[in-house]
This record gives structure tokens, sequence and C-alpha cells, in this order.
């Protein structure tokens, strides 16, 4: 057995050394038609499997298939795994692999100096170079110098591997991401079972594709083995998770399952209604594969459809909810209003991309929250949740069903494209562990006021069907109680306020913030949504350092938690990193009063762990 | 449980509110209520079963005015807000109190979307050809020409035509009333609640404030009989007085209007209704026939069945429940390929 760090020979070749590493950064690169996605995928699939935790980050462009071989139609996933616990996909690419001289030009400024580049040389023909905005060959004008360049034509062996299947030449020529996954697989000691159990299930009805792949998945590891110039396999130890039972989860297939766990433990249909947007859409593509849930999905034929058909869907007592992105939570804002006015519990989830407009529609950003707190005409107040990493998407999207039927509210979800699109290990929970979503129409006809309120404020759900319960309810203001139409003056004042009392009170029933590090001190950190990662192990290191910081991370964004307002006055200083131009911090300001500074970051891209640990050592030198 | 007893019979006043009916006076919507009121009772719904959606404009206030269960909504959305309703609820009775404003303009793309899905749903549009609530814009219906507050000079869009719409999206059920006849709106609403998928009744409704007099010629005594045709299935399109006009083909799909016993015409020549017609063409024919070069029908245009949506989606919620066994929530967490951390 190797040892975990340090290095020593590889037992099968003695020219090979195998390297012992804490934690590795790898990144595929090529055309969006290179199939780079799946390739990163597949990889970080089997790196689950072989015990260690990882973060992911999925990046591709706008385009579908935007020209072959241009810097536009570059498609990344990156890959971060390591022997201990980590919490982003990792700052800088310890091995890039590029499949064409654009996908070389977009991602060098992220490799690590010194760090490995394995190119398929046969992507840097005098085409590729012209289309990549190259003047000279990189592989050949001595740029890549500082690093350890691994030029293999992976085009011509994939032909080459695949031969003796008969494929076309344009199909087999699809398989060498294959060929790439096979060299990276010997690279990082990868098992090979797990991908070709998936060849096997995914070209279950055509032979030829799947032995195709295969063999050039073999060749490439074959090649990582034989050939003379990978003098190093790298080898990360297993990491020290949690004992359990454990799976790889992105982050909208995490939503979807919270929303089905939820409806399943609450004993109710789930009703979901969506327009297909990026990054959104996927949630309801795998809603839509679990009917023997009972999920009923509806494509609508806009955003606006949408929201009211989970409204509909809500009056008629079923959990119901819809995703979407920035400019779908843009139309859906009128019913949104309408939903907070007849106080029916829905679930929206915001999966944000950059913006404004259509901006940046597969970057990652947070700059929608204000959108969620306050985008809406009137006073109506919604409240805000956001998922801080791929799996709590399924967490949060629980707790976001539990707050809307027990408060009788529309919840806003909040989650992030890198969020969305990134996986991780996820320990199971125990379904017969989740916490009981009670749900209790009304039924009882003695008394019954459509806007009378219990004690958490909230309106009872009457649901239509039931006798001697009939009523109406709608977008105008009602009275009190009654929840007929009325146009007081102070009867309107009154029903502002209960709203904002209501969503206000939900502060009672979550748990109270808690902080990593010194409860007070220095300087308190605060994040929110996807940005967790990056800022827990910046603030972690800056204790390392011997800097005393401080690091809370707020799920709850309205209302937000009870005892916020005191933990920030223990701090001398707040800094609020987020993607976007100040949003919490502006936020955090006006509630509370106290000086908030800021980290702001809008490149479509999450914050990497250098960018705020020099925030806080900024922040920290002046005071 | 007792024993089952058979249902009471139903009053038109089981289906009203306590509510104060606030529409202006003289405006036809009143008899729609009441009409409305009339089908239901007739067709013996429980109030409690029923769901009444709406959107908004002077027809949107309906949802407030009946006894059962009701949504008034947002501008346009009510057939989006009923489609959720009746895709969770397939068993409610779920209608849609919409308008030409409501319906076809700002909310047009929910209407299609609605009616080509074939949802279970009754849509009454009510159609005054103006913009009532907000006092007088001209509206998707105006006609060409109309003079209104935002048209001073005469409107230069030309109007859509709610069953023809309705036809080009495949309705299976299309009629259309007027407010002025009690008893031939009745008939239409009790069919329309009768049939199983989406009924799309467009009903003629004066207002009498912004747009009065606007389909007097379809419901003054004196000339109704010559402006409007009452379509009867299985029968030839005749009108008129004395009941000696009728409609053929002229040439190719050419409508004309003819008269019995003048140049050899007799009644064999007229084309016959079939609103049980699988394709929609006769129907949208008969919905091109306007005042007043032609008389306008009445009465149902198209009456086919078909799936529904939602009996489609609880379908596939049932085969996959056969094939895939009860759901095990457990599995489903765990997933395909899970490994253990010792």
């Amino acid at each position: 057995m190797a040892a975990e760090n340090g290095s020593e020979p590889a037992g099968a070749s003695p020219t090979k050394w195998i390297e012992g590493r804490e934690t590795v950064t790898v990144r595929f690169a090529g055309d969006s038609g290179d199939g780079m996605q799946l390739t990163g995928g597949l990889f970080s699939s089997s790196t689950a499997l072989s015990g260690h935790d990882l973060a992911t980050f999925p990046d591709f462009p706008a385009e579908i298939r935007a020209p072959a071989g241009t810097l536009p139609g570059v498609s990344a996933y990156q890959v971060n795994f390591s022997s201990t616990d980590i919490f982003t996909p990792g700052d800088r690419v310890d091995t890039l692999v590029v499949m064409n001289a654009a996908a070389l030009k977009v991602n060098l400024p992220e490799v690590e100096k010194g760090g490995n580049i394995i190119v398929n040389q046969d992507g840097f023909g005098p085409n590729q170079l012209k289309l990549a905005k190259y003047e000279t060959n990189p592989l050949e004008d001595r740029s890549l110098a500082g690093y350890r360049l691994f030029e293999v034509p992976i085009t011509q062996m994939t032909r080459t591997a695949v031969e003796s299947v008969g494929l076309t030449g344009k199909d087999a020529d699809r398989c060498k991401n294959f060929f790439a996954l096979g060299i990276v697989y010997w690279l990082y000691d990868r098992p090979l079972e797990l991908t070709v159990r998936w060849l096997g299930q995914k070209f279950a009805d055509n032979s030829q594709l799947r032995e195709a792949n295969e063999l050039a998945l073999k060749a490439g590891y074959h090649f990582g083995e034989t050939a003379e110039y990978f003098q190093n396999q790298y080898k990360v130890g297993r990491a020290r998770l949690e004992p359990g039972l454990y799976r790889k989860v992105r982050g909208n297939e995490a939503m979807a399952l919270g929303m089905i766990a939820a409806a399943h433990k609450a004993g109710k249909p789930l009703f979901y209604a969506s327009y297909p947007i990026t990054p959104a859409s996927d949630i309801l593509q795998e809603l839509s594969k679990h009917k023997d849930f009972g999920v009923k999905t509806f494509q609508a034929e806009d955003e606006i459809a949408a929201m009211a058909a989970v409204i509909g869907a809500a009056y008629g007592g079923v959990l119901a909810a819809t995703a979407t992105s920035g400019p779908g939570m843009a139309l859906k804002t009128e019913a949104l209003g309408l939903a907070c006015m007849l106080e029916l519990p829905c679930v929206i989830i915001n999966v944000q991309r950059g913006g404004p407009s259509t901006g940046l529609p597969t970057k990652t950003e947070q700059a929608d929250l204000f959108q969620a707190v306050l985008g809406r005409n009137g006073e109506a107040p919604i409240p805000v949740l956001a998922a801080k990493s791929p799996s709590d998407c399924f967490a949060t999207a629980y707790e976001a069903f539990r707050i809307a039927v027990r408060y009788m509210t529309p919840v806003i979800l909040l989650s992030e494209g890198y969020t969305a699109n990134s996986s991780e290990p996820w320990k199971v929970p125990n379904a017969d562990d989740l916490p009981k979503i009670e749900i209790k129409y009304a039924e009882d006809p003695a008394g019954f006021q459509p806007y009378a309120r219990n004690e958490d404020l909230a309106r009872p759900w009457a649901i239509p069907g039931t006798p001697a319960l009939a009523h109406r309810i709608g977008g105008l203001e009602k009275r009190d109680v009654t929840g007929d139409i009325c146009y007081e003056p102070l009867n309107h004042q009154r029903m502002c306020e209960l709203r904002a009392a209501k969503v206000d009170k939900i502060a009672e029933s979550i748990p109270e913030q808690t902080v990593n590090g010194p409860e007070r001190g220095k300087l308190l950190v605060v994040s929110w949504g996807g940005s967790f990662g990056a800022v827990h192990t910046a603030v972690e290191q800056a204790r390392q350092k011997g800097l005393d910081a401080a690091h809370a991370h707020l799920r709850y964004l309205r209302p937000f938690p009870a005892n916020l307002g005191d933990l920030l006055s223990r701090y001398e200083t707040v800094l609020v990193p987020e993607l976007n131009l100040g949003q919490l911090q502006m936020l955090l300001r006006a509630r509370y009063l106290v000086n908030v500074q800021g980290l702001h970051k809008v490149q479509g891209k999450p914050f990497t762990i250098r960018e705020v640990l020099s925030r806080i050592e900024e922040v920290l030198w002046e005071e | 449980m007792g024993p089952v007893e058979a249902a009471p019979a139903r009053k038109p006043n089981d289906y009203a509110s306590d509510q104060e009916v606030r529409w202006c006076p003289g405006c036809g919507d009143y008899a729609i209520l009441s009409q409305t009121k009339k089908a239901l009772s007739i067709a013996g719904i429980d109030p409690e079963r029923i769901v009444f959606v709406s959107g908004i404009g002077c027809s949107s206030r309906f949802p407030y005015y009946m006894s059962t269960y009701g949504i008034h909504g947002i501008h346009g959305r009510a057939p989006a807000i009923a489609s959720g309703l009746k895709i969770a609820r397939p068993e409610l009775a779920v209608w849609v109190a919409t308008g030409d404003g409501d319906g076809l303009s700002i909310g047009g793309n929910h209407m299609i979307h609605a009616i080509r899905r074939n949802l279970d749903i009754k849509i009454l549009l009510f159609n005054n050809r103006i913009y009532g609530l907000t006092k007088g814009q001209v509206s998707p219906t105006s006609e060409f020409g109309k003079k209104t507050v935002t048209t001073p000079h005469g409107s230069v869009d030309s109007p859509l035509g709610p069953c023809a719409i309705a036809i080009g999206c495949e309705a299976t059920f299309v009629a259309r009333t007027v407010d002025m006849n009690p008893k031939h709106m009745v008939g239409i609403i009790e069919r329309a609640a009768a049939h199983k998928g989406t009924a799309f009744v467009e009903i003629y409704q004066n207002c009498n404030i912004f747009n009065d007099g606007a389909f007097r010629y379809a419901t003054d005594r004196a000339v109704r009989a010559d402006h409007t045709l009452e379509l009867e299935h299985g029968k030839p399109l005749i009108f008129g007085q004395n009941r000696d006009k009728g409609i053929r083909l002229a040439s190719g799909y050419e409508p004309e209007v003819v008269t019995i016993g003048q140049n050899g015409i007799t009644e064999a020549d007229l084309l016959v209704h079939d609103e049980k017609a699988p394709s929609p063409a006769l129907a949208f024919l008969l919905t091109r026939l306007r005042h007043p070069a032609f008389p306008e029908p009445i009465g149902v245009f198209r009456d086919i069945q078909a799936s529904t949506y939602e009996a489609l989606v609880h379908e596939q919620i049932e085969e996959v429940r056969k094939k895939k066994g009860e759901p095990d929530l457990q599995a489903l967490l765990v997933g395909p390929d899970p490994w253990t951390v010792e």
C-alpha cells in the first residue's frame, strides 16, 4: 500500500513514482461539443467512489454549440478532491486537460505554476490556432515553459483505438473525451469500473458506441501507464468523512429531492410548474422522472403561467413550487404579490445567474437578493432562504416547505448557477428521521373565517371541496378576519402590518445564528448562498495564520435570525463577501445600523479562497 | 355515513353569495350571473365542488357573487391559475370568468394554451368589445375604426374573433350566446357544464355605459332574426325573419348568403351544421361569418370528445407506479451509486 503522503515507487512500474497529495484540482476543457461536462461528471463520480471529498464547478458557454474551436465555445468542468474536508472547487488548477487551442487559451490563466497541462496535440492545427487567436503555437513557442506539458495526439490515438469497431470518422472522434478521461484516471489512480458500467447503461441499445467508448477509455488509461513522459502518478488519500452512506449530488438534483421528500413526509402530492430557463431547467427535468411519487410536473406556457398555476394548485391544497432564474423571477413578480395577498403556501426557487436582463445565463451571481427581499409593488413581505452548497439545496428546499405551510406564505429560495450545477458527496439522510411537516386543512364550519389567524398569524387553509367552507379570495385588499373586499384606510394599514408581522414571526421558529470561530472579537465575516465554501475556508485559513476572525453563514435572509443584531454588535468589524455590489451589506446596515464592509465580485464566477482571505487580511490591516 | 340519499334538488339561489352585486345597473353581466346560477342548479353540481377563477375587469368580479369557492386573480392569468388548480384537483369543477381584454389581450397566451391542452375547465368570455373597468378604451374585439378615448380618430386595429381563436386552438367545445337571450344562454352554459374538456363560451355582453348597443344588431327583436343564425346540429344553416335565407359554399370555401326559393336554391344546397365533425374546418368557417355581411352564428360551433390534460397526467402517474412499484423515499435519496465511509 502506498503512503498517503510522501513519495515512493509505484509497484507496477519502477520508472513511475506515486506522489502523495492532500488536495488536487483537475479541469477538463474543450469545445462545447467535446463532451467535457460529461467527462468531468464521470471523473467526479469515480472520485467520490474512491472515498474523497470533492467539489465540482462546471463552466460552460451560453451558446449550445458556438462555432467549433473558438474562444466563446470553450466549455470546462473542474473537480477538486481531497483527503480533507473541502468546500470549494479549488482556486487554482493542478491538472488541465485541453482538447484544443481555444480551451488552452481560456483556461491557462487559472493553472498553478508548475502544474500539469495535458493537451490534445491534434487540436492545435493552423486553423485551430487561428480560431483561438494564437499568433504562434503555444506548444512550440516556449510560453508553457513554466508548466509540465504533456502533448498527446488524442484524436489520432482514439481513432486507432476504436478502429476495430468500424465507426464513421465523426463518431470515432466523438470518443476522444473518453481517451482523455482514461489518461486522467491513470494519473489519479481512479477505478474504471463505474464508468464502464455507466457506458453499459448509457449505450444499452448501441453496442458499437458502448464498445468504442470503452476502448478509448482503456486505451487512454494504458497510455498513461506505459507512456514515458508521465513520470508521476498522484495518489490522494481517502478523505476522513464522517462514517455513513454517501452519494454524489448536484445542487438542482438535491433541490428536486428536497421537494419530493417534503411532499412525501407531509403526505400531500407535489405540484411543480415551471418554464425552461438556464440554470433552473433541470429541476423540472429531474422532478418529471419521479411520477411514481405522485409528482405532477407542468411545463407552463410562460413564467407567469407557471407561477399562476402554482397559486391555483396551492389553493387546491397540494404542495406547490416553481423554479426560475432572474429574468423569469421578474415575470413572476406580479403573481408573487398575489400569492402574498392570498396567503397561500408555495415555494419559488430562483437559481440566480449573471444579470441584469439576459446577462450571463450560464454564469453564477448573487445579485437577485434585493429582488427577492424587496422586488414587489406594495408592502409585500415574503420570506427568503438561500442554499449554501449542492447538498444543502435538499435541506433548504425541505425547510422552505415547512415554513410555507406553517405560516401560509409563499417562500423564496435562492440558489445560484454555481450551486445548482456543482456536485459534492452527500451523506444520505435517513428518510424516517426527516422532521415531520404537519398540514391541517380547515374543516370546522363553526366560526370559520378565511382571514382569521392562529398564534403564528397564519390564516386557515380551507380547500375547495370542503363542505360549508366555500369562500372567495382575491388580490383586492381584504377585510381583517372575514377576507371580504375592503377599501377602508385603517383596515389596509392593519393588513399590511399583519402580513409583515407574520413574516417577522418566522424568526421564532428558525435556529439562532451560529458562528464558526470566536464569539466576539475583531472581525466577523458574514456570507450567504453559494459563497459558503470559499468564505468558510478563507476564515479557517485566516485563523490558522493567527488572525482574529469568525464566520457566520446565513440561510435565512428574511426574516434574519432573532440574534443576528446582537451577534453583529460583538465584533469590531463586519465583512460581507458576496457576488454582487453589496446587497446583503446594505440590508444589514439598514436593519442593524452597523458599519458593514464588503467584498464585491460580479465576474460570473464564484469566489476563490484567496480573494476572500486577502480581503480579510486587508480589513484587519486597516484596523 | 348513513344510507346514500338522493342529493337535494338545487335552486339557482343556492349559488348566490351574500355579497352585494356591484356592476352598473343595466349591465349585461347580471344576466350572465343569473343564467350561470340557473345552469349550475340544473346540472346539480354542489357549490363546494365548484371554483370560479377570474382575472381583472368587470367580468372578473364574478367569483365574489357566487357561493362557490373562488379566486379573483390578476389580469389575464385566470386560465393559468385554473390550470394549476384543475391539474392538482381534477375532481373539482373549475370555471373561468373573463372578458375580451382580460382573456384575449393581456391573457391571450394563457387562453390559447389552456384550450389546446383540453383541460376540463369552463371558460365564460364576456365580450363587450370595450375596456369597461378602466373606462372605455378600445379592446381587442372592438371593431375596426371604433372611436374610443384612446382611439379618438378611430381604431386601426383589426379585431380578434374569440371563437375563431378557440377553434384555431382546436377547442373541443366552442359556443356563442347573447346576454339578451336568457333561454339560449342557460342552454349553452348547461351544455358547457356537461362537456368533458375545455368548454369555451363567448357571450355577447352589453356595456351600457361605455359601449351601449354594441350588439343591438344581434339582440334587437326587430332585426336579430336577420342578423344572427341559430346553429343546430345536423340542420341546414337557415336564418331570417321568414326563415328563407341560408348559407351555402359558393366557390371553394367562400360562404355566401342565399335565399331559398330564388334561382332554384333549395334547402339541400345549404351547408349543414355538424358540431361533431372531427375537423375544425367547418366550425372555423362559421366563426368567420360576421355582421354586417353575414348573420352571426349563435349556439354550439363545435362539441367533440378528446382526452383531457389532467386525465393524461393521472394516467402517466398510474403507469409509472405500475412499472416502478410503491415509491420508496429512502431508495430515491440513496440513488444508484452510493458508497459507504467506514
